[in-house]
């Protein structure tokens, strides 16, 4: 009885806690989700108002279209260009500096630096490095000479290196955030498992592949997990630096940037937005668990 | 393998090297950076490797004429808002979650865990046009409110508050300590760390928030720092020097909390990723 109009009692004072909560979270996300999946068999003006709709169809005709399967395979192929380079270098950074040697403090907070920039300021740094005629490589004459595409017609501008320094941008963003999470894992790996495998005559590429790498492996798979979504996710990078071009190839028009970026081709139409968005979120939902599934039964959390 | 039975003198010569190298190699667009912001503009493609002059007029450009001081009090105002209201909001539904009896509890906490799936990227199209139909396009409420409660935070205090054991609650009610003061003197206390990390976290995201701004920000004295350097940048590109003072006045706030934060930052981002 006592519990039961507690139960009651309480309610006031619940819906006072989780209201505003409750508000922001459906007005901002559950709500948008399902008027995105809505729209997204829509047609509307150039300003986005009068909508009509077309027909689930229009959900097929996107994923039949050049652009936006051209902007999934840029996507993919950003993801495979910066999760792998990105997690080894971190993990390399990470064991390079995983001793207790003098001035170790010092080369960590370097290490870990470039957490500290958004991804504008990082674009921008780059930026200043590659652009054609104003960027340092650009200006560096012995360098050009070598490679001329540094200037005629620029990294960011050549269909064929724009999307690899669009992702050494980004891996350098993300290095500082890999380093820190995998040196913590390291450090959670008990000394003593590196002492017995020392003992039992393990050398260091034994004891790395096979005491560390498993020991760690929930940090990897987590880090995996988080540097897909933001390559999936990737949008300041190609605004600022590429614009999605080089023009006509579209080379670093990724799926997100399709969606919002200043010179998408479907800028200024709703529904289509709408249905590459749901189209987005379904990829990303079908990936994390991909993710979990395939890395899950390798990893070893330790008992 | 060689490295190991190679004397220790040699070992850690070979390792200071290697971060050296690789030190330098990480610092080095920082460098080139610092050294242009710094030159005045008829000498930033002379070398530019080299700091061959010396100017803090550019500097001081970027923060009127480029209007970086702006952009940083709009940026700092639009993240304390979130910060400050995130933590209430997710202080107050993980109680609620926790330490309330009420029904349907399951399915409202079924409602937030289902926000966690969804990514911003999916959301911003209709809500942009949320946001304009309230006529808050360039406003700090279009900038914050869509932010201002998350179910990451409810979570993760959820996860302390549920270590209290529940007789400490029912011990609590029978000596007269209502849910305010159960709330104040034992349940915040307990997730006062978790809540630096929540809060530096909140913190950091809204500040570095780029594609919301961008999309419902047209009037310049709106810009957050993101989008003003994406201003700066288009508006300003045969100015590189100018472009980069921009950058180092965008840098120094987060590099300075985070030096100032860094236990914080640390403890949060392994919350995820380090079990057991």
């Amino acid at each position: 009885m006592a519990i039961k109009s507690r139960r009651l009692r309480e309610i006031p004072l619940a819906m006072a806690m989780l209201g505003p909560s409750l508000l922001v979270l459906i007005t901002f996300v559950l709500y948008p989700l399902g008027k995105a999946v809505w729209l997204g068999q829509q047609m509307c003006d150039v300003q986005g108002k009068n909508c009509k709709s077309v027909g689930w169809g229009q959900y097929t005709n996107v994923i039949k279209s050049d652009q936006f399967q051209h902007a999934l395979w840029v996507t993919v192929k950003f993801a495979m260009i910066t999760v792998p380079i990105g997690l080894a270098l971190g993990v390399g950074l990470a064991v390079l500096a995983d001793k207790q040697l003098r001035g170790m403090r010092f080369f960590r907070t370097i290490f870990s630096s470039t957490i500290a920039t958004s991804v504008a300021v990082a674009s921008l740094m780059w930026l200043f490095l590659l652009q054609p005629s104003v960027g340092v490589l650009a200006n560096l004459g012995w360098l050009h000479n070598i490679f001329p595409v540094i200037k005629e017609p620029g990294l960011l501008n050549d269909s064929g290196t724009a999307l690899w320094s669009v992702g050494i941008s980004s891996i350098w963003a993300n290095l500082g955030f890999t380093f820190i999470l995998v040196t913590a894992g390291l450090q959670s790996v008990p000394k003593e498992m590196h002492e017995s495998a020392y003992v039992d005559g393990a050398g260091g590429w034994m004891r790395f592949t096979n005491v560390t790498l498993p020991l760690i492996s929930p940090t990897l798979l987590f880090t995996t997990v988080v540097l897909t979504s933001r390559a999936f996710q990737a949008y300041g990078e190609m605004d600022l630096l590429t614009n999605g071009g080089p023009i006509p190839q579209d080379s670093t028009t990724s799926v997100t940037y399709l969606i919002y970026g200043s010179s998408s081709i479907i800028k200024n139409n709703a529904g289509l937005q709408a249905a590459v968005a749901v189209l987005l979120f379904v990829i990303l939902l079908a990936l994390s668990a991909l993710q979990f599934r395939g890395f899950g039964k390798r990893v070893h959390y330790g008992s | 393998m060689a490295l190991d039975t190679a004397p220790k003198g040699w070992r850690s010569f070979a390792r200071y090297s290697m971060l050296t190298i690789v030190a330098l190699f990480i610092l080095f667009p920082v460098y080139t950076t610092v050294i242009a912001a710094l030159k005045p503009g008829n000498k930033v493609l002379d070398n530019p490797l080299l700091p061959n002059a010396f100017t803090l007029d550019v500097l001081k450009n970027a923060w009127t004429g480029g209007r970086l001081g702006r952009y940083l009090m709009n940026t700092t105002i639009v993240a304390f808002i979130v910060t400050s209201v995130q933590l209430v909001t997710s202080i107050a539904s993980a109680y609620a979650f926790s330490f309330l009896k009420f029904p349907l509890k399951r399915l409202v906490f079924g409602i937030f865990l289902s926000t966690m799936l969804v990514p911003l990227e999916v959301t911003l199209v209709v809500n942009r046009r949320t946001i304009d139909s309230l006529g808050w396009l360039n406003s700090f409420q279009g900038l914050t409110v869509p932010f201002i409660a998350t179910a990451f935070g409810t979570f993760l205090l959820r996860q302390v508050f549920m270590q209290i054991p529940p007789d400490l609650r029912e011990a609590a009610q029978m000596d007269g300590l209502g849910h305010w003061g159960f709330m104040k003197e034992v349940a915040i206390p307990l997730v006062r760390p978790t809540l630096g990390a929540l809060g530096l976290f909140s913190f950091l995201a809204s500040w570095n928030q780029y594609l919301w701004p961008s999309l419902i920000t047209t009037e310049d004295d709106m810009n957050t720092v993101q989008t003003g350097l994406r201003h700066l940048a288009s508006s300003d590109l045969d100015k590189p020097n100018l472009i980069m003072a921009g950058t180092i006045i965008a840098a120094v706030p987060i590099l300075i909390v985070l030096v100032v934060f860094q236990k914080q930052l640390v403890r949060g981002l392994t919350a995820g990723a380090v079990k057991g």
